[in-house]
């Protein structure tokens, strides 16, 4: 009995895991559809606003400190090898491939991502979305997809914004405290980035985060309960499974875009 | 299209039933709302008396049965279809539910930008009108909804829910978490919502003396059955579940209300199509 309790379990799970991607395939039309009629401009610019701009500070120290760290320890071990020369390649490379953009996207996920969960569950909370709905306007259209593609836009400038900064931070520790020649750590940097294998592929992860984090904040601000506890659960579930996701996501795409190219 | 039938009922349910994850909360009710007429929905917690105002809004869909508002199921309409009905429908939700990050003046206005093509200086004459009209000053216009007190904010909301000249209100716990003065310009805001305009008004409270005043009709939804009569008809019946209800001081009810005269404007204020009413 215990193993067909089990099995029963398992099934229902199953189940449940399966609606619940189609309740959020079906979200992601509405949102497609609801961002097209009206086009609300000045909400757009809003929400580019609220989630790009206010996130500036947070990207650009973060994006200082990871260079700086990065600096460190990758002249601290070339400098074994006598490959100190190949900083501005190792941290370049590293930034723009990979740390850049996803931890970009796990800043955004922490500061944009869970303001925009808590916002729309609030409102659904406090009955403001039935309210629009009362009013014949489509919440979808006035409050999701604002939000959800103003994270989508800001995404690529955002991550863009923290490997320009971790790039300077490892030259202020490379070339300001340990003394390599700025020339040298510029042209390895410059020699081992591709335009279109490297830079392409990060302005496509931060795109594909951006969307992803829009989705999952909207979607679980939307389908919050509709009291504060709801609230509490769309902001922690928003950064936990977003987190997670856009892990898994990045190794998929740089497998997929590693293999295209 | 020709006049709806003065006594057909405006809102009709037909063995409606409601369940949250499998808990009913609305067991096949039918129950009939009169036209231009003040019912209001009587239950202790948890009986479906915000679910019912919920399902005749469309915001809920029933697991079975028929709503019909003037003849129309709106249970069997997609919600892109509901437009046309809830133009016919306003709503006073108990907080509000105006939007935090608008003004009041926006807020009012929201439905009037988003529903016609009326220039900004048209709507701007709609919006004082009617904050007037609720007994609230021009200046409110321009504060948040968080700047309101409990009394201001659900005027307010009642002022943005006839914005558009509804047939049909809704009130959810109108009176609840208000002082007593703000009960009663409420109450008196209702009244003259029903008497003047002809306005069908269905509220759920628990605010047994402004039941008593406001009511023609009340609908006391107890466990497994739901009962339908005037105040006094349910006060004077010999059940005691259903006359229970009224136990609670009704000295007040008798009083007649004091609310301030300056609420008068009501009568004549503008319509969202420009037009005044009477």
């Amino acid at each position: 009995m215990r193993m067909l309790d089990a099995i029963r379990e398992l099934g229902f799970r199953s189940l449940g895991v399966v609606a619940h991607l189609g309740q959020l395939l079906l979200f992601l039309l509405s949102i497609l559809r609801a961002s097209l009629l009206p086009l609300r401009p000045r909400r757009w610019l809003e929400e580019i606003w609220g989630q790009g701009v206010l996130s500036l500070v947070i990207i650009c120290v973060s994006g200082l400190a990871v260079g700086m760290v990065l600096g460190l320890q990758g002249y601290n071990t070339l400098v074994r090898f006598g490959a100190e020369g190949s900083l501005g390649a190792v941290v370049g490379l590293s930034l723009i491939r990979e740390l850049g953009p996803v931890l970009a996207a796990l800043l955004v996920t922490g500061r944009a991502g869970s303001a925009t969960a808590a916002e729309i569950a609030s409102m659904v909370a406090s009955e403001q979305i039935d309210g629009l709905r009362m009013m014949s306007i489509d919440p979808v259209n006035m409050v999701v997809a604002p939000k959800a593609l103003a994270l989508t836009a800001v995404m690529p400038a955002l991550s863009t914004l923290f490997i320009l900064f971790g790039i300077a931070g490892a030259w202020l520790v490379g070339v300001g405290l340990m003394g390599l020649d700025g020339g040298v750590f510029f042209s390895s940097l410059n020699n081992a980035v591709r335009f279109e294998d490297d830079v392409l592929g990060s302005l496509l992860k931060g795109l594909i985060f951006g969307a992803l984090i829009g989705l999952m904040a909207t979607f679980r601000g939307y389908h919050a309960r509709p009291n504060a506890a709801g609230v509490s659960a769309a902001t922690t579930s928003t950064v936990v499974v977003t987190s997670v996701a856009i892990l898994i996501v990045d190794y998929f795409v740089t497998a997929l875009w590693g293999f295209q190219i | 299209m020709p006049a709806p039938d003065a006594d057909r009922p405006h809102v009709v349910l037909d063995r409606v039933s409601m369940a949250f994850d499998e808990r009913p909360v609305v067991d096949g009710l039918s129950c009939s709302f009169p036209r231009g007429r003040v019912t209001v929905i009587l239950g202790g917690s948890g009986s479906g008396k915000t679910t019912l105002l919920r399902l005749v809004a469309g915001l809920l869909r029933p697991t079975s049965g028929r709503i019909e508002i003037d003849g129309t199921d709106v249970a069997a309409l997609p919600e892109s279809a509901l437009a046309p009905v809830r133009a016919r429908i306003g709503m006073l939700f108990q907080g509000g539910a105006l939007l935090d990050s608008l003004s009041v003046g926006d807020n009012l206005a929201l439905p009037l930008r988003e529903r016609t093509r009326l220039p900004e200086k048209r709507i701007a004459e709609i919006v004082a009108a009617r904050l007037d009209s609720v007994g609230l000053d021009d200046r409110v216009a321009r504060l948040l909804p968080g700047q309101l007190s409990g009394g201001m904010l659900r005027r307010v909301a009642l002022a943005r829910a006839i914005l558009l000249d509804p047939e049909i209100l809704l009130c959810d716990e109108p009176f609840s978490g208000l002082d007593p003065i703000s009960v009663k310009r409420i109450e008196l805001l209702l009244s003259r919502l029903n008497r003047h305009h002809g306005m069908t008004i269905l509220i759920v409270s628990h605010h047994i003396a402004s039941t008593v005043r406001l009511a023609d009709r009340v609908l006391l939804l107890l466990p497994g059955r739901a009962v339908a009569g005037s105040p006094g008809e349910l006060r004077a019946s010999p059940d005691r579940e259903i006359s229970g209800f009224f136990d609670e001081d009704l000295d007040e009810s008798l009083e007649p209300s004091g609310v301030a005269t300056r609420l008068d404007p009501l009568d004549a204020e503008p319509r969202a199509d420009g037009s005044t009413p009477g």
